[in-house]
């Protein structure tokens, strides 16, 4: 007689506690795929492609190296449309800054649910430590995500489920309950040793966690951009260039994304086709692209701004085009605002 | 690349990622290749370079075939990618 290996879906995010519990189910003989989701906010992917500075930095897809290590396969997948819904509208509300750590923790098990069950899985498996994180990981939050998933029994925390009750693959004798772990709170120590215990050395630990949303910059960005198109909804274009060069809205009609570095005008080059965007002619200077539109009695200030952010900053005159969204250029010759014309409440 | 890989590239589909970032590159690949019937090859240009890592690794997870990648200096920064599907 044959044993039927059981199959798991493990959550993968690209950080330690996911890699770690893996790691312990694959050790109890389970066959582990693993899922991860493009909500658009991830700090995984984005600035760290986009800037030179950090050219010698290696730019990896942590979720990615994670499966290497694991040697699991990796499934991920495009979410962003579906988790519109998670940020605008969340049931359980937001943490300290817009992000919904509890209803995205319950989106993603149960789209993840939904994929076990299309692909023959057993069960499913998180990182999740009880008591680690303010919102979501909390001892009468995790039963929550149980249950509005619908996924119940068949989520297993390994890293803390000795402080949980027992689920169906201890229950039906898959897994080994003894072998699983009783980590709890904030503290990282038992991560660390374990990973060391395992040889997992150059592992990813963003701080604040994987996710833009807990980042209170971000957030004040992405609030003004509801509010100056009047709408909260959002493409990816519209994250991605929330994490890209000085943002500045002198009027709320418009705001000026402004280029800091070499990478950043590299990629922004590529937005030139669907954004206005103002170039620096007669001195070296910054790309800056334009997120609105600017009527014509404030195009002289924008590019005063403008030129303020080139090498021209100290002349009387820079010389500059700006082409509008609709194609037409315009050529500017205009003196630089001072530092302190550029007003503190301009900055996003 | 072998006479014979070069007889598939010819008849590539191409996907292009250019100005996508990571992981979205991976994931139009990843979504092209289920598409896919086995030894049927793809085409996919990026400009990220976070794809120079993603890309194979994906590829590897997955046990498909990276036949050659291509990088294109400045001003076009485009890194192409010849995969052919081996794994279901």
């Amino acid at each position: 007689m044959t044993i039927k290996t059981r199959r798991a879906v493990a959550l993968i995010s690209g950080g330690l506690d996911s890699l770690l519990a893996t790691k312990v189910i694959l050790d109890q003989g389970i066959h582990v795929e693993g899922i991860n989701f493009y909500t658009g906010f991830c700090v995984e992917g984005h600035t760290q492609a986009i800037r030179k500075q950090e050219e010698k930095k290696q730019k990896r897809n942590n979720a990615l190296w994670v499966a290497e290590q694991l040697g699991i396969k990796l499934h991920i997948i495009d979410v962003i449309e579906e988790y519109k819904d998670v940020l605008l509208n969340p049931k359980h509300g937001y943490g300290s800054n817009l992000n919904p750590c509890l209803d995205c923790k319950v989106f993603m098990v149960k789209k993840a649910k939904q994929w076990m069950e299309e692909n023959n899985f057993d069960f499913m498996i998180t990182g999740e430590v009880m008591g680690q994180r303010p919102m979501s990981q909390r001892k009468d939050t995790m039963p929550v995500i149980s249950k509005e998933s619908e996924i119940f029994d068949r989520l297993v925390r390994p890293l803390c489920a000795q402080h949980l009750p027992e689920t169906l693959p201890e229950k039906e004798g898959w897994l080994d309950r003894n072998k699983l772990l009783n980590f709890h709170g904030r503290n990282r120590k038992p991560q660390i040793e374990l990973a060391k215990k395992y040889g997992f050395l150059d592992y990813a630990q963003p701080a604040g966690g994987c996710c833009f949303l807990t980042n209170e910059h971000y957030s004040a960005k992405l609030v003004d951009l509801w509010t100056a198109r009047g709408e909260r909804n959002y493409e990816l274009d519209d994250l991605v260039l929330l994490k890209i060069g000085r943002h500045i809205r002198p009027r709320p009609e418009f705001k000026l994304i402004i280029g800091r570095e070499e990478g950043e005008n590299n990629f922004m080059n590529g937005y030139k086709k669907a954004m206005g965007y103002f170039e620096i002619i007669s001195h070296m200077g910054p790309l800056v692209l334009v997120d609105g539109k600017i009527k014509p009695e404030d195009r002289e200030l924008a590019a005063r701004i403008v030129a303020r952010y080139s090498q021209g900053r100290e002349e009387s005159k820079v010389d500059l085009i700006y082409r509008d969204a609709l194609g037409i250029t315009h050529q500017l010759s205009v003196k630089p605002l001072a530092q302190d014309e550029i007003l503190e409440s301009w900055y996003v | 690349m072998s006479e014979k890989n070069l007889k598939k590239i010819e008849e590539l589909l191409e996907l292009d990622c250019s100005q996508m970032l990571c992981p979205m590159p991976v994931i139009k690949l990843q979504n092209q290749i289920k598409k896919m019937e086995i030894n049927q090859g793809v085409k996919i240009i990026c400009t990220d370079p976070g794809t120079l890592h993603d890309i194979p690794t994906w590829c590897r997870l997955h046990n498909h075939e990276i036949l050659e990648i291509k990088k294109i200096a400045e001003p076009d920064r485009k890194i192409i990618f010849y995969i052919q599907k081996i794994g279901a």
